[in-house]
């Protein structure tokens, strides 16, 4: 039972198999090396099987009905029927499309999630510790970027080219936030390493950067996609935007890439803000960890599927309004009043610290929701129903034209 | 022996992406042969430690300039319209050009032979980015030249803007 | 380690490159290709020189962030101005752009 204590025995148990086994050290290595990367991209995408299910029953019961219930008990293997379904479809490729780029661009899509997880820290002295792990973050959600491009352009169809422009503006307008927001704990960690970021956290990032928390949650849900923000992709809207010409495993491939990268968010919000795998035991356990840190990131994975059920989708211009004339400026203040604060408190304790920068956060929030009702008294008024007046707006056709033989 | 092969294939795998990107007729796979040759360059940052550069590389140039790139392609194409040659009739002499340049230059660094003249490498500090950070806004660092690129920036983009938004209202007023 | 001469090798082989794409390509998009190819192989360049000659210094590593942002304006205002005369000429080939003024 040692290796409850210290998982990286697991990885000396193997190498001396390996050994044992003939192989030569350099090999046993690269081995290792190739074993532990399937290790990483195989386990998360076993575990959307068990999204896709649960955001169905959840997204259901918010809407008032059952959801998958037939396909075994609960519904649980819906997402195997939906496997089966999708692996048997016919693999349409478009006439004159472009087949390298159409084959691709899934697997550009499906790579870019994958990408983020050897960043990760999954336990103590567990998981990836890359130096600049914030940056390479950032780095990799622009790959998803160019795959939805990738994907537009290569299927022929201007109404997909059109979709995926539209999707590229969207995400790299919401970049800009989550940068910004990421910077926070950063700051407030003074390294990009997770590693030291969940480190920092004997109190939770959160408590002293909510404001922070919440523009990163709000903008990472727009640079996934899903609604409120998927007036691009959804089956209802321009023809579901750029993954129209889409079918069968191509298509499952850009599905289960949606939400694996919303678990992931919700993996990366975790560890910047909720402390990662730190908990009661985790030092000493470091499974205990990676089981606090899937829990942490399953709670926020059900509060982007709440949101999901919840809100309507937000038109296009509302959209980037939203970005560039609220959450950009909004995290510029909260970056810079944190860094001055921190700055001032650096000698204070962890807690007196944490509580000195909750209060900025309140501080910026409320003047940030005073400003708001004032740009929304300057808006269009809403069309609201008035007493009496029902339908609201009336459609009259147009007068039918005299006809010629008259 | 890693770290050689590592860079062997990453310089092969980049001059091959190179030359699909300066002699594809399809622009927009010249433009993946560059984001290809993007991230090798990326890789090469990596193996000489600059991580930092590395990760800002994929970051900039991958995520925004080649995004960029192709954006303005795809904008001045119609859909599944043929694209027609993309070369210059006077290809040789670009080629002459070109291949002179790179001679010359190979020649010198050979002439030069800096693996025999240069001591060896030292090693780079581990705090390397954060010494970088300090670096660029200590007022005896290079602080100066921060401030002048973000100037620039800022530059760029109101330019940017600007021209690209003036198009539009002349467009407007010859429509009236 | 990695030769020095390596690197600078597989620079000037993609500056060579580049400097084809500049001056061969009609598209003015696929010029800025060529370019883009250009500055990489600079950076290259300026960073092997670091790592070999001066690696505890932070010169070598300033200059490639101010190369990155320079190279950054430049291909946004290029772009920029690109789109704006394709919207008056209708054609994407620097050979048709021949008038002073319109």
């Amino acid at each position: 039972m040692a290796f409850l204590q210290d998982p990286t025995l697991i990885v000396e148990w193997l190498r001396q198999l390996l050994l044992g086994w003939g192989l030569s050290p350099a090999l046993t290595s690269l081995a290792l090396y190739v074993l532990g990367a399937l290790a990483l991209a195989t386990g998360p995408l076993l575990w959307v099987i068990f999204l896709i299910w649960f955001e169905r029953k959840a997204v259901a019961r918010i809407q008032d009905r059952l959801g998958p219930n037939r396909v075994g008990k609960y519904g649980l293997l819906q997402p195997f029927a939906d496997v089966l379904k999708l692996l048997t479809k016919e693999d349409i490729i478009p006439a004159k499309a472009d087949k390298f780029l159409y084959w691709m661009a899934p697997i550009l899509s499906l790579a870019g999630v994958l990408l983020l997880w050897p960043a990760v820290p999954l336990g103590k002295g567990i998981g990836g510790n890359v130096n600049v792990a914030v940056l390479y973050l950032v780095a990799v959600g622009t790959l998803s970027t160019f795959a939805i491009l990738v994907a537009g352009w290569s299927a022929n169809n201007k109404y997909a080219l059109l979709g995926a422009f539209r999707t590229v503006a969207q995400m790299i307008s919401y970049e800009v936030p989550i940068v910004l927001a990421l910077l926070v704990p950063v700051l407030l960690a003074r390294s990009m390493n997770l590693q030291d970021i969940v480190a920092a956290q004997d109190v939770w990032f959160v408590v002293a950067a909510p404001l922070p928390a919440l523009i990163f949650f709000i903008a990472s849900i727009a640079e996934v996609g899903r609604t409120p923000f998927d007036l691009l992709e959804a089956e209802s809207e321009i023809i579901a935007g750029f993954h129209i010409e889409y079918s069968g495993m191509k298509f499952a491939m850009f599905f289960a890439g949606e939400f694996l990268h919303a678990f992931t968010v919700g993996v990366l919000g975790a560890v910047l803000f909720f402390g990662g795998w730190r908990g009661p035991g985790a030092e000493a356990y470091p499974i205990l960890g990676l089981f606090y840190l899937w829990l942490k990131a399953f709670l926020l994975y059900f509060v982007i599927v709440w949101v999901r059920g919840t809100f309507p989708r937000v038109r296009i211009d509302h959209l980037l309004d939203f970005t560039w004339k609220f959450l950009t400026p909004l995290a510029l203040v909260v970056l810079m009043a944190t860094a001055v604060l921190d700055k001032a408190l650096v000698r204070a304790g962890a807690w007196p610290r944490a509580l000195g920068l909750l209060v900025v956060n309140a501080v910026i929030w409320l003047l940030a929701q005073r400003w708001l009702r004032k740009v929304e008294k300057r808006l269009e008024p809403p069309m609201v129903a008035q007493p009496g007046q029902y339908p609201v707006a009336r459609y009259t056709p147009p007068e039918p034209q005299a006809a010629e033989g008259d | 022996m890693v770290t050689t092969f590592v860079f062997l294939l990453t310089a092969v795998v980049m001059l091959v992406a190179a030359l699909i990107a300066v002699l594809k007729d399809n622009l927009v796979h010249a433009a993946m042969g560059l984001v290809v040759t993007l991230f090798g360059t990326a890789v090469l940052f990596v193996l000489m430690e600059a991580y930092f550069l590395a990760v800002a590389q994929v970051v900039i140039y991958v995520g925004a300039i080649a995004i960029l790139i192709v954006f303005s392609i795809m904008l001045t194409r119609r859909v599944g319209a043929a694209w027609g040659a993309q070369t210059n009739p006077t290809w040789p002499f670009a080629l002459l050009v070109a291949g002179l340049l790179t001679v010359l230059v190979t020649r010198m660094v050979r002439a030069w032979a800096p693996d025999q003249v240069l001591p060896a490498a030292a090693a780079v500090p581990a705090d390397m980015t954060a010494r970088l950070g300090a670096a660029l806004v200590d007022p005896n660092g290079y602080v100066v030249p921060f401030e002048v690129a973000s100037v620039l920036l800022l530059a760029a983009l109101i330019g940017a803007v600007y021209v690209a938004w003036g198009g539009r209202k002349a467009e407007k007023e010859t429509h009236k | 380690m990695i030769p020095l001469s390596w690197y600078l090798v597989v620079a000037a082989l993609l500056f060579g490159i580049g400097v084809y794409g500049v001056l061969a390509r009609k598209n003015a998009v696929a010029i800025l290709i060529g370019l883009e190819l250009m500055f990489n192989a600079v950076l290259v360049n300026v960073l092997a020189f670091w790592r070999y000659l001066q690696p505890g210094e932070t010169a070598g590593l300033v200059f490639a962030v101010v190369i990155f942002a320079v190279a950054a304006a430049e291909v946004a205002v290029g772009l920029a101005l690109f789109i704006a005369v394709y919207r008056k000429f209708g054609s994407s080939d620097v050979d048709d752009i021949n008038l002073l003024k319109w």
